[in-house]
């Protein structure tokens, strides 16, 4: 299988000069095996930090109580929600890249999987820690669990979608988990046998004993196939559940069908910005220039835009169907959406989730790092409002004017936004530092099929189509890996 | 007899190892097992492994999350405490679905997962069971009982025709214990 040669004009995977398996390993491993260097604990320190705020700012809910956000009679949900819904949004595209993605082959996902889903297991555990304090008493968290109690047994209601987000949210986070893990195995194990010392007893440790041996590898393969399978409905099924909290209430604004496409739409299109954001970065600062290519952010920039242009087509037709509906009080949910006290926030969204990606159509913007970039940050701004518009807009203005009021955060609302975001890098940043950001093993694949080594030597030999090797090395033009000169030469 | 336990063919490239397996069978050679950084299709098939059959016992975990979250919410929600919620049947078969596709990926998943390391005796703490380091970083392993061979240097020879880059001859089973 491996020395299956793919087609020449396919763009490379793996760029860069002597690539060997070795190579591959010791790329890898050298944020994990050295000392961390500058930017890493500057990095580290700041987000530190604003997990630490987080900490304070939830510990301060926890003891006098959700009076410490900016709610009112009228909003009920605000930030809080808010946060929620955008965490999970962003905990999405982990498993769209390693579970959807392994079911298309699409061979590009082996590089950045790693990194995305444990992207999703911090975002999810960031969302989660919003579904505990918004509870107002935490140390009652148990409740929506079906337990026996003392109420007669009192079950909890099965007919609630809050209920059903309990079973969906935490399912995912464990087979996420585990999908996740499961995947590190084989390459902690090689952390494992390169390290000395008390490095190699707690990687000895966490690598379960792993060995490589056939058998292992058969049933690894089995295992990685059907979680991907069974993951894929899953992490589709978890935020239509997310926005059956929604759906299923009688407020208008929030009453509509379209929520659940709606919602993965935007969760994939959030969680790809959010990828975008960190890799980055990571590809810059830890030199995975040669693995994480413009290839991979160019794919993921498409991706940007087409869930971006769904995104875009649901909130239209909200629009329409608002207006179509013939509501009086639907049409008013909308018509202050658009107009009302909150329309910067509206017109914000629309401009960084509909407008804006669609400059991605541009090759030169598409291609560039900088620019992608700052779109993933806009992006990331915009499906924020996204959520801010969807519930508080939605719930400022009820069913009697005199309740009519505005939503302003308190202090603490915006402390724990701010530090939910500082624990995200913290826990990120930590991952980087101790477990392998790319996926080894499956990187090692593509190795003899797809890189960009092994294409040159292809082509060296003479073994493709002349023109087939001019439009290959054409497409090599908008990668920053690659040196064009080589090529002139052959 | 030699003390020689254990012969291992290391090999820097995953076809040179797939034709050192053929060389080896050619001549009747058992192989014990090979060990590799990455999966290698077809290895399987050569060595006459089985193929896994933990997509049954996956199937079987899934239908037990079905059964379970549907036999709970039955219980809870129809026989134990039914709720009249506007007038509305306690039993609403299409609201017990959510969870039940949920614990259905649930157990299928931790089911399979824990399957998969029970039988390969995976679990924190094992001491890991490596015949060589290099096998989960660069190279492709190809080891063969010394007891059962006869003729030690043939199998040096076949493994180094295919291709391999080394061959050992380790008094022990498995270098990772100290």
């Amino acid at each position: 299988m491996s020395s299956h040669h793919e087609s020449i004009i396919r763009e490379p995977l793996i760029t860069g000069e002597n690539i060997t398996y070795a190579k591959v390993t010791e790329d890898v491993l050298v944020p994990v095996e050295n000392k961390a260097n500058k930017a890493w604990w500057i990095g580290f320190t700041i987000a530190a930090l604003g997990a630490l705020m987080w900490v304070v700012a939830v510990s301060y809910t926890f003891w006098t109580g959700i009076g410490a956000w900016g709610l009112n009679k009228t909003v009920g949900w605000a930030w809080d929600i808010t946060g929620f819904v955008w965490w999970v949004g962003i905990g999405h595209a982990g498993t769209l890249i390693s579970a959807v993605l392994l079911l298309f082959r699409q061979n590009w996902r082996n590089s950045i999987n790693r990194s995305a889903e444990a992207m999703t297991i911090f975002a999810v555990i960031c969302a989660a820690t919003y579904v505990i304090s918004h509870m107002g008493r935490p140390w009652l968290a148990y409740w929506p669990l079906p337990l026996p109690n003392q109420f007669g047994s009192l079950w909890v209601n099965f007919n609630s979608p809050l209920v059903w987000d309990v079973f969906a949210i935490s399912t995912y986070f464990s087979v996420s988990l585990v999908f996740w893990y499961t995947g590190l195995l084989p390459d902690i194990a090689t952390i494992r046998d390169r390290a000395t010392g008390l490095r190699r007893k707690v990687y000895s440790i966490l690598s379960f004993g792993w060995n490589g041996s056939v058998k292992t590898w058969q049933r690894f393969e089995a295992v990685s196939l059907i979680l991907a399978g069974v993951s894929t409905p899953l992490v589709l099924s978890v935020h239509t559940i997310v926005s059956f909290d929604f759906a299923t209430s009688v407020i208008p604004g929030w009453h509509t069908t379209i929520f659940p496409p709606y919602f993965v739409a935007g969760a994939i299109f959030s969680g790809f910005a959010m990828v975008q954001t960190l890799l980055l970065i990571a590809r810059k600062v830890m030199n995975f220039e040669n693995y994480i290519t413009m290839f991979h952010i160019e794919s993921m920039n498409k991706i940007i835009i087409v869930t971006g242009s769904i995104v875009g087509v649901a909130y239209l037709t909200e629009l329409f169907i608002a207006w179509y509906s013939g509501a009086e009080y639907e049409q008013y949910a909308f018509l202050n959406r658009v107009s009302g006290p909150y329309w910067w926030a509206y017109w914000s969204m629309m401009t960084c989730n509909v407008i804006s990606p669609q400059l991605f159509w541009f090759k030169k913007i598409r291609t560039s790092i900088a620019a992608s970039w700052i779109l993933s940050i806009v992006v990331n701004i915009g499906m924020w409002f996204e959520r801010f518009v969807i519930i508080v807009t939605s719930l400022h203005r009820d069913y009697l004017p005199s309740s009519w009021v505005m939503f302003y955060p308190s202090w603490v609302d915006v402390a724990v936004f701010v530090g939910s975001i500082g624990l995200f890098f913290t826990l990120f940043l930590l991952f980087l530092r101790f477990l392998p950001a790319i996926a080894m093993a499956e990187v090692k694949l593509l190795v003899k099929t797809s890189s960009e080594q092994s294409k040159k030597a292809l082509i060296k030999a003479g073994k493709v189509d002349k023109e087939h090797a001019k439009f290959y090395v054409e497409s090599l033009d908008k990668y920053d890996s690659v040196n064009q000169a080589d090529y002139a030469k052959i | 007899m030699s003390k020689v336990k254990y012969i291992l063919g290391h090999f820097a490239d995953p076809d040179e190892m797939l034709h050192g397996i053929d060389k080896l069978q050619q001549n009747n050679i058992p192989v014990y097992d090979v060990f590799t950084p990455m999966p290698i299709h077809g290895i399987e098939d050569k060595l006459g492994v089985k193929r896994s059959r933990l997509p049954i016992a996956a199937f079987c975990f899934g239908a037990t999350g079905t059964l379970t979250a549907f036999a709970m919410i039955y219980y809870m929600m129809v026989h134990d405490w039914p709720m009249n919620i506007g007038g509305k049947p306690a039993f609403a078969i299409p609201d017990f679905v959510p969870i039940m596709f949920e614990l259905t990926v649930l157990f299928g998943a931790f089911g399979m997962v824990g399957t998969f390391f029970y039988k390969n005796h995976l679990f924190p703490g094992r001491a890991p069971r490596v015949m060589d380091l290099r096998a989960t970083h660069d190279r492709f392993i190809i080891a063969i009982d010394a007891q059962e061979i006869k003729d030690a240097k043939k199998v040096e020879g076949l493994l180094k025709e295919a291709g391999a880059v080394e061959v050992l001859h380790n008094e022990r089973k498995y270098v990772s214990y100290e």
